[in-house]
């Protein structure tokens, strides 16, 4: 798939936009938070599991995606995922800050974050997202919507007992599905090697007669390659995939977890995948230094647009607390 | 015209989701051996004749994928019906009903509906062990974002799987495999047998079905020991007591309003609920009526429950365990002292 320069651009500022967010969400958390780290303080309170570092993954696999009618169904770590997806930006912020501005008015958070008019859910037991994936690639099959379902989860919910309950009923329905495995290494505080008995999880596609590949590389072009693979199978009626694709947590589990029990040579391994992005753009002369600078400030206003509108929304009236346990109440 | 014939409420749930099928394409079911056989309770009966194997599912058994797969099909705006069989079985998936399925609206602010319903049999009395007997009415009510509905007889049920089925909302449909009139159990019960008619209708959740007015004792019962209710009824009106019968047929949401109503006129209660007796629904009617005035009451309020304890297999000791028409009669005296 040659890429337009559009195109490239477009995926790094996916990828800057859910970076430089971040760098302002772990300020806006961190107040309130010192000198006595309290979850429940300041105006993002909870905890906060960042992309940090996994921001390929993003519009890696959003660019091979419609979401007209294609549902992406991401974990407890979404911020990239959502971005790259197309989730409405400034209610995403509004909604991680709580607010009613926000895309769930303040009832769901970071953790479980929802935008219906792109076919995106996150939610954060981890491996639900599988089998509620495989439900919607159920209604793309059996209303021929054209559409695929795409769920994201780590390599720790690889091991959970949805991800095999769903790849088998997938597989032997058929159903246009993706199962992107974004391996960061880390569940928590246990590595893959500890937690998995077979090298990749790529490679448990063969348990349930999938193919599933790896992505080496933290690369958003080699990833969209991958997907692109995996998306146009499950389009065509070939059935679900794996793709599992090698990423970095820079910022441990959640924030401020200094993740001290990943080896130091493992850090010294990773690489920035925006930085790494930025180069390899300038080095193919894609775009020109000015451009990206452009660029670069168009997301910092952007966000800092985000910010103020989150900040300066209302929370909710307590009454609402009521309100949507059933449609009709 | 209305065109009536008695059903067993198997039966009239299993016309309530013909008639849906028929008429609403979004409509689907996924289950355990529904397609070739029906369903282990015959909900499914006939359906994948009718509508083929993409639209009646038989799954493998994979409880968690198939719940959150009907979660995520309802999310996408389909109407599945997941058929569970038996209710103990929620525990092998519970994260999917009550984590997912249950808080999806809310979570999302709204914006994914879940409009799917959990078919399950629930129920004790013919020594299938600990693990294939009990009601869980309880657990299940007491999770925010699903209702839990459970009809006692053949009308209100269809009624209900129509209301179930043309609303937005998750419904936990439970029936008692008691009640079903199925033929593993012998002969139906005649109390849920009902004059139904052939063509569709639906009942409001949340409202309450009097069995029978009365004046001197209030007797709530759930599935199974409604009908146990009534006999007992029978028995105290040959001595002159005149009891009020009430079916909450849901749960949630609950007619407090109708029970209460029912206890201030007469001032007694006994609930009969075949769920453990400890924080379930028999608790939870008492202290619905006694929070908001306990000076109704003439005498304690009672619940005849199963026994806190696994139920055990052999004949004699599940029958010491689960509520049955000598219980609730004697819990009535105790009441009416």
């Amino acid at each position: 798939m040659q890429l337009s320069k559009d195109q490239r651009l477009w995926i790094y500022d996916q990828m800057i936009t859910s970076r430089y967010l971040e760098e302002d969400l772990i300020q806006i958390y961190l107040e309130g938070k010192q000198p006595v780290f309290d979850w429940a303080a300041g105006p993002l309170p909870g905890e906060m599991h960042l992309s940090y570092g996994q921001e390929a993954v993003g519009p890696g696999l959003a660019i091979c995606l419609d979401n007209t009618k294609d549902w992406v169904h991401a974990g407890h770590r979404p911020h990239h995922v959502a971005i790259a997806h197309g989730v409405h930006f400034n209610e995403m912020v509004a909604e991680l800050l709580g607010k009613k501005t926000g895309l769930c008015k303040g009832k769901g958070g970071h953790m479980h974050l929802y935008d219906a008019r792109v076919k995106f859910a996150a939610s954060s037991i981890i491996g639900e997202q599988m089998p509620a994936a495989v439900g919607m690639a159920m209604q793309c099959k059996m209303e021929k919507t054209g559409g695929i379902a795409v769920s994201v989860t780590g390599d720790g919910g690889a091991n959970q007992g949805s991800f095999h309950e769903a790849l088998n009923f997938a597989a032997i329905q058929k159903l246009p599905y993706v199962a992107v495995i974004e391996d960061n290494n880390w569940a928590i505080s246990m590595s893959k090697a500890e937690s998995t008995a077979v090298a990749r999880n790529s490679d448990r596609g063969s348990a349930y007669g999938i193919p599933g590949e790896y992505v080496k590389g933290n690369d958003p072009e080699k990833i969209m390659v991958a997907c692109q693979k995996a998306v146009d199978r499950a389009r065509n009626g070939g059935g679900p995939s794996i793709v599992e694709i090698e990423t970095y947590r820079f910022m441990g589990h959640f924030f401020p977890d200094p993740g001290a029990y990943i080896p130091q040579e493992e850090k010294d391994s990773w690489t920035d995948c925006t930085v790494e992005y930025r180069k390899h753009l300038l080095e193919q002369g894609v775009v020109k230094e000015a451009e990206l600078d452009a660029l670069e400030k168009t997301v910092k206003d952007k966000i800092a647009t985000a910010v103020k509108f989150a900040r300066e929304s209302d929370f909710s009236p307590n009454s609402e607390i009521y309100t949507q346990v059933f449609t009709d109440a | 015209m209305s065109n009536s014939r008695t059903l067993t409420l198997g039966r009239a749930v299993r016309e309530a989701v013909h008639h849906e099928f028929k008429v609403n394409p979004k409509v689907f079911m996924m289950g355990q051996d529904i397609f070739k056989m029906g369903g282990v309770f015959g909900t499914a009966e006939g359906l994948g004749e009718l509508y083929g194997p993409e639209r009646v599912i038989d799954t493998p058994i994979s409880e968690t994928a198939i719940v959150g797969a009907a979660a995520g099909a309802a999310m996408a705006g389909m109407r599945p019906i997941v058929d569970f069989a038996y209710v103990d079985f929620i525990a092998v998936c519970f994260n999917a009903i009550v984590n997912y399925a249950a808080k999806t609206h809310y979570m999302s602010g709204g914006q994914y509906k879940m409009p799917m319903v959990l078919l399950l049999s629930t129920g004790g009395g013919y020594s299938n062990g600990a693990q294939h007997s009990q009601s869980l009415h309880g657990t299940l009510a007491h999770f925010p974002g699903a209702k839990v509905v459970c009809p006692t007889n053949a009308y209100d049920a269809k009624g209900m799987m129509h209301t179930a089925l043309r609303g937005d909302d998750f419904v936990i449909f439970m029936s008692s495999i008691a009640t079903v009139g199925m033929m593993m159990l012998g002969t139906p019960i005649k109390g849920t047998l009902s004059n139904v008619p052939e063509e569709p209708y639906e009942i409001p959740f949340g409202v309450a079905r009097i069995y029978r007015e009365g004046t001197d004792i209030t007797l709530v019962g759930t599935g199974v020991n409604i009908h146990q209710c009534m006999e007992v009824a029978e028995i105290l009106e040959k001595e002159g007591v005149s009891c009020e019968v009430i079916d909450p047929r849901t749960l949630v949401p609950l007619d407090r309003e109708a029970i209460f109503k029912s206890v201030k006129k007469t001032g007694r209660l006994v609930v009969a609920d075949e769920d453990y007796h400890s924080y379930g629904v028999t608790g939870e009617i008492i202290t619905s009526v006694v929070e908001i005035d306990p000076t109704v009451l003439k005498s304690a309020p009672k619940r005849v429950a199963c026994a806190d304890v696994p139920i055990p297999f052999a004949r004699p000791m599940e029958e010491e365990c689960l509520p049955s028409t000598k219980r609730i009669l004697a819990a009535a005296r105790e009441a009416l002292k």
